[in-house]
């Protein structure tokens, strides 16, 4: 287990610089998400960390020796990929054994060790198989029984759930944070899928174009993101983000208003009283029923894109009938109409 | 199935049209060969006598040319030069083949382009050259004369290049951040991934040994180290042709090409398998 410290990161290829500085401080036992769009440089600053792919500038250190040139076998960290890394040719119980390459044990002691891994992961039935005949869900679990034999200090995952279906998708996100229970090791995990942010960091960092642009737990993020391009990415449905002139009676959306102002479509509510702060009103575009509530699609006069509400799970209005929505005060993200920089809530 | 209208539909036109010129074009490819054993099984008297099945069948020829020692002499030449010089070419086609692909250093395309080069000049044109750097060297009339010049291919490393290619970087990281060695990872992880394009290699390599002449003609100057074809080849410069004695021993030398293809074929359609099953 250990401290990993990220200072002034710089990564280019060629002339191309595309990670522009980071800093980053993850503590012991801590799991962070990079989070951000493909492109972002998430990737290459796990393979940084993993010693895959050389520095161009700053330091990491990984418990209290600074790794720069240390080559990847010698970091004691373990690595999950996205195509799993399991190789065809050999049985489970020799993929997972692949971990303990470097290791000291005695082959009866690494025998044991691969036993009790496999075991943790239910996979003791296929160990002498091969992998031809795993689902992609185990396939994923081989490849973090072969991470976790060693032991590491920390555990790198790169988008590990991508090429699974959504159900198992979700199943494996709670298997991960069990095992991060469980061992306690430190974990940096890359996503591109804000879900797997929220459901499972202890703390999101969010990246964009190279550069950090904020970090903080789900809910610090959720409630206070700091710009435009975070309010939109972290939740789903993303969040409503328009231009809005204020009156007597709160905001109202307004495409030549001075204010730019978020609004998360489960806090604008379809037929709501009390105390408001924004109001909106238009005809219905789309209604999606979700189950326990009905997402609205309606669009105010003179929008170009339409505003997303919630309505009530049996209260749903008709395509094409006029609605009204409301926020309750507190409930508005306001932000620089020119910077996008988050100016508050309201 | 059983329904006879049903099957006369299936076999359209098209069908039997394709199906008449392959089998034509199969027919006339076995036919030499088929002509070769039939040869063979001929006494010599008979050799002329231009029938597929032989009047008169007997095993004599191949007696004779079994307990000929020169013929086994050649043949164990031809075996161990042709082995030798396929898990050469394996070995250092793949090592080169894996390193172009999977790194990137200055040169590199470079390199790439000096190997591919040496696939557009003909043989012919490098056995000058070769019997040369043989002569100079003290190699003419050796193993090591006769084997050199195969022991890296041009084909064989761009081949080999492309397969790995398509071996994921995520496969070989994996092992990086495992300990392995850089050797490590391509003997243990990248060759085992590449199985289909070894055994392609392994037998375009073997025949191609096993059956050169021009070369091994010219290096080769005592019979003890003739090849196969170079001897068989010199059955037909003695005083009388023993064409029997060449077609015995033409259809003995298949059998090695045989069970090379035989065995390595399978590889091919397992490696296929296993290279389909990542996803
Ligand atoms: N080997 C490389 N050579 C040049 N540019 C690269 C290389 N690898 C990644 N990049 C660039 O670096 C940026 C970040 O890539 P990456 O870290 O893979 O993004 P992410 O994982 O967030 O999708 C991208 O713009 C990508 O084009
Ligand atoms: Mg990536």
């Amino acid at each position: 287990m250990a401290r990993i410290q990220i200072s002034d990161l710089i990564k280019r290829y060629g002339k191309a610089e595309v990670i522009h500085g980071i800093d980053l401080d993850i503590a012991d036992g801590e799991f962070v998400v990079l989070v951000g769009p493909s492109g972002c440089g998430k990737s290459t600053t796990l393979r940084m960390i993993a010693g895959l792919e050389d520095i161009s500038g700053g330091t990491i250190r990984i418990g209290d020796r600074v790794v720069n040139d240390m080559p990847p076998k010698n970091r004691n960290i373990a690595m999950v990929f996205q195509n799993y890394a399991i190789y065809p040719h050999l049985s489970l119980r020799k993929n997972i054994g692949f971990g303990l390459h470097t290791s000291p044990l005695s082959a009866a002691e690494k025998d044991r060790k691969v036993d009790e891994v496999a075991a943790l992961l239910g996979l003791t039935p296929y160990l002498d198989r091969r992998p031809a005949a795993l689902s992609g869900g185990q396939r994923q679990r081989v490849a973090i029984g072969r991470a976790m034999v060693r032991d590491p200090q920390a555990f790198l995952f790169d988008e590990p759930l991508s090429n699974l279906d959504a159900q198992l998708r979700a199943q494996m996100r709670i298997e991960i944070k069990e095992l991060h229970n469980r061992l306690g090791t430190t974990i940096v995990y890359v996503t591109h899928d804000q879900v797997e942010a929220m459901t499972m960091a202890d703390r999101i960092v969010v990246m964009k174009d190279g550069h950090i642009l904020q970090t903080g737990t789900p809910m610090e993020i959720y409630d206070r993101p700091q710009d435009v391009f975070t309010a939109r990415f972290i939740g789903t449905p993303s969040m409503n983000i328009f231009r809005a002139s204020e009156g007597a009676d709160g905001f109202a959306p307004d495409p030549a208003g001075t204010a730019l102002i978020g609004i998360r479509p489960q806090e604008l509510r379809v037929a709501a009283d009390g105390p408001t702060s924004l109001t909106a009103a238009g005809p219905v575009t789309v209604v999606e029923t979700l189950g326990p509530e009905t997402l609205v699609h309606f669009r105010p006069e003179g929008m170009d894109d339409a505003l997303i509400a919630t309505a009530p799970a049996h209260d749903i209005p008709h395509v094409g009938a006029q609605v009204t929505a409301r926020a309750a005060p507190g409930a508005l993200h306001l932000f620089d109409p020119k910077t996008e920089v988050a100016l508050g809530r309201r | 199935m059983s329904d006879g209208s049903h099957w006369m539909h299936r076999v359209s036109p098209g069908a039997t049209l394709r199906w008449t010129v392959l089998f034509i074009g199969g027919l006339i490819m076995i036919t030499p060969l088929l002509y070769m054993f039939s040869s063979s099984l001929k006494p010599g008297a008979d050799i002329y006598d231009l029938r597929l099945i032989p009047a008169r069948a007997t095993l004599d020829n191949y007696r004779a040319v079994l307990s000929d020692g020169r013929f086994m002499r050649w043949f164990l030449n031809s075996t161990f030069i042709a082995t030798c010089v396929t898990l050469s070419t394996l070995f250092f086609d793949s090592l080169v083949g894996y390193t172009l692909a999977k790194f990137r250093f200055r040169g590199r395309q470079l390199v790439f382009i000096a190997i591919l080069s040496t696939l557009m000049i003909p043989t012919e044109m490098l056995v000058i050259p070769w019997y040369l750097l043989s002569a100079q060297l003290g190699w003419i009339d050796s193993y090591w004369g006769i084997m050199f010049p195969g022991m890296m291919t041009g084909f064989g490393t761009f081949l080999m290049k492309q397969f790995f290619e398509t071996v994921p970087d995520d496969f070989l990281e994996a092992a990086r951040i495992d300990g392995l060695s850089e050797f490590a990872i391509w003997w243990r992880v990248a060759m085992p991934l590449v199985t289909p394009a070894l055994s392609a290699l392994a037998i375009f390599a073997f025949l191609g040994n096993w059956t050169a002449f021009f070369w091994p003609l010219i290096v080769t100057t005592s019979q003890e180290l003739y090849t196969l074809p170079i001897g068989l080849s010199s059955f037909a410069v003695e005083a009388a042709i023993k064409w029997e004695m060449i077609m015995t021993g033409a259809a003995l030398a298949t059998i090695p090409t045989l069970i090379v293809f035989l065995v390595l074929q399978r590889y091919i359609v397992r490696g296929v398998m296993l290279a389909g099953l990542k996803g």
